[in-house]
């Protein structure tokens, strides 16, 4: 794998990239297509430059735990495919695929971002729970925001399916009904390089970076989840300059988000 | 009675039949069986009189001896560097391939070369079991400092050269970049940060278009006017 290191390093002290962009920009263009599977309740493709992620929404009904009885569950779970990147192999989840699958699940399980008292059924015995399966198309870089991104919307587009009368679930028809979605976190990873602050990375600049900072927020600002990665140390300054870019960032990729959705 | 079955320039897939009949004789990436003449491989046909052969569209790079390739070094040894050609065969250059000057026996090698380093070398001979011996001593080749290197696919290599140079030499004119094509597929692009951009973007419409003809002016058309920046020197192919 070919790293343009030092020219990354050189470039980004004149604010510039290795494809031309901005330090802040995001590769164009960012796609989210919604209902492409008919056997997920929802499911996306979200698309960053030449990244491509899909995530499916599967819902069924299963005992609560017992420390929270009344409350349902989501589970995310990440699959690097080998088609997607030369170095990913297949087999069992690596560091990155549990790390990916990890972030996203912060972002959304410690916003509160799905009210899982309005997914009990019945108290101590039924409840609806959410598996988020997320898989890697193609990596180009930037991950963590595609997956994000991709599950967040695949939450918004998912309709829960019918249930018989004898408690078995038919998936094959869906109601209107939408899952109670009560924030809407997104998760934006700012990568450090030679010092400066990198959105939206491609693959040469993530295996160049110095620091990396995901950070999870909702439509109001909140942050609710941050994850450190990276071998430098990150100070202070760095980041509050990061949460402020990121919380920037979010409200750019929220917009497309809306517009994609409407 | 013999006839052709495919046209001059026609893709073709591996296992088509090509031809029928002796009068055709197989080309390079294509074999007969009876009395008929199939595809080994995907990729263009050309027909030269009775000959009928293939250019690959896809495929690995096979390592030639007298290629002048870019490489990476992975390791060093007790007298010679282990580097990376971006193929399945391992290659070695040796110290006395490495420099031209003289080296002492306890001389730190590293201040030759250093591992991730990348070079541009040539191929000085390859074994039956496909190692590779490299060298470093001809002019023009040396180590890569700054710039960019980019991966194409090895079998657009030529079409990015052009015929004697002129695809090459055009970018390079125009642009002002300096760039090594390896025959491995990696290029190396030196200039300004902009132009070294445009020539990434012009390198990748040729292996896009690799396969069409008017390839020349369809990128002089891609470059438009832009003006080599002042006092660059380019070297020609």
């Amino acid at each position: 794998m070919i790293v343009n290191k030092d020219t990354i390093a050189q470039l980004a002290n004149e604010g510039k990239r290795l494809d031309g962009r901005s330090l802040t920009d995001y590769r164009q263009p960012i796609k989210i297509e919604t209902n492409i599977s008919w056997t997920a309740e929802g499911s996306t493709k979200v698309q960053i430059g030449n990244t491509v992620v899909m995530a499916g929404v599967k819902l069924s009904i299963e005992k609560p735990y017992n420390d929270t009885s009344d409350e349902g569950g989501i589970m995310i779970n990440a699959e690097l495919l080998p088609l997607s990147s030369p170095e990913y192999e297949p087999g069992p989840p690596q560091m990155k695929a549990i790390e990916l699958a990890r972030v996203t699940d912060r972002g959304i399980r410690e916003a509160k971002a799905i009210d899982l008292k309005k997914l009990c059924i019945e108290a101590g015995e039924k409840a609806w729970f959410v598996i988020i399966d997320l898989v890697t198309i193609n990596d180009e870089g930037n991950l963590f925001d595609a997956a994000s991104l991709a599950a967040l919307a695949a939450l918004k587009s998912a309709k829960f399916p019918v249930v018989n009368a004898d408690g078995s679930i038919d998936y094959k028809k869906k109601t209107d009904k939408s899952l109670p979605l009560v924030k809407e976190p997104l998760a934006v990873t700012i990568y450090k390089i030679n010092g400066h602050l990198f959105v939206d990375p491609t693959v040469e600049e993530e295996k160049s970076h110095e620091a990396r900072l995901t950070v999870a927020s909702d439509e109001k600002g909140t942050i609710s989840a941050l994850q450190k990665g990276g071998e430098e140390p990150l100070t202070i300054e760095d980041i509050s300059k990061i949460c402020d870019l990121a919380l920037e960032k979010a409200k750019f990729l929220r917009t497309e988000l809306n517009k994609a959705l409407k | 009675m013999s006839n052709l079955i495919v046209k001059e320039r026609d893709i073709v897939i591996p296992g088509d039949i090509l031809a029928e009949g002796m009068d055709y004789l197989p080309g390079d990436n294509t074999y007969r069986e009876g009395d008929k003449i199939f595809s080994k491989i995907l990729g263009l046909t050309g027909v030269a009189g009775r000959v009928i052969r293939i250019t690959p569209l896809s495929g690995p790079y096979v390592p030639k001896v007298g290629d002048k390739i870019i490489g990476k070094v992975t390791d060093m040894t007790m007298t010679s560097f282990r580097v990376d050609t971006g193929t399945a065969y391992s290659a070695m250059l040796n110290i006395r391939d490495a420099t031209t000057r003289f080296v002492r026996s306890d001389e730190d090698m590293s201040r030759i070369l250093n591992i991730g380093e990348y070079i541009v070398v040539k191929i000085t001979k390859v074994t039956s079991q496909n190692l590779i011996d490299l060298s470093m001593k001809e002019p023009g080749l040396h180590k890569v400092i700054g710039g960019r290197i980019i991966k194409i696919n090895s079998q657009k290599v030529p079409r990015v050269i052009g015929k004697q140079g002129s695809m090459i030499n055009l970018i390079k004119n125009k642009t002002g970049c300096n760039i090594t094509v390896g025959q491995n597929g990696f290029v190396w692009i030196k200039g300004t940060p902009e132009n070294e951009l445009l020539v990434t973007k012009a390198i990748k419409l040729i292996e896009e278009k690799s396969h069409q003809e008017g390839l020349t002016e369809k990128v002089d058309a891609f470059l438009g006017d832009i003006k080599a920046p002042e006092g660059s020197v380019v070297t020609e192919e």
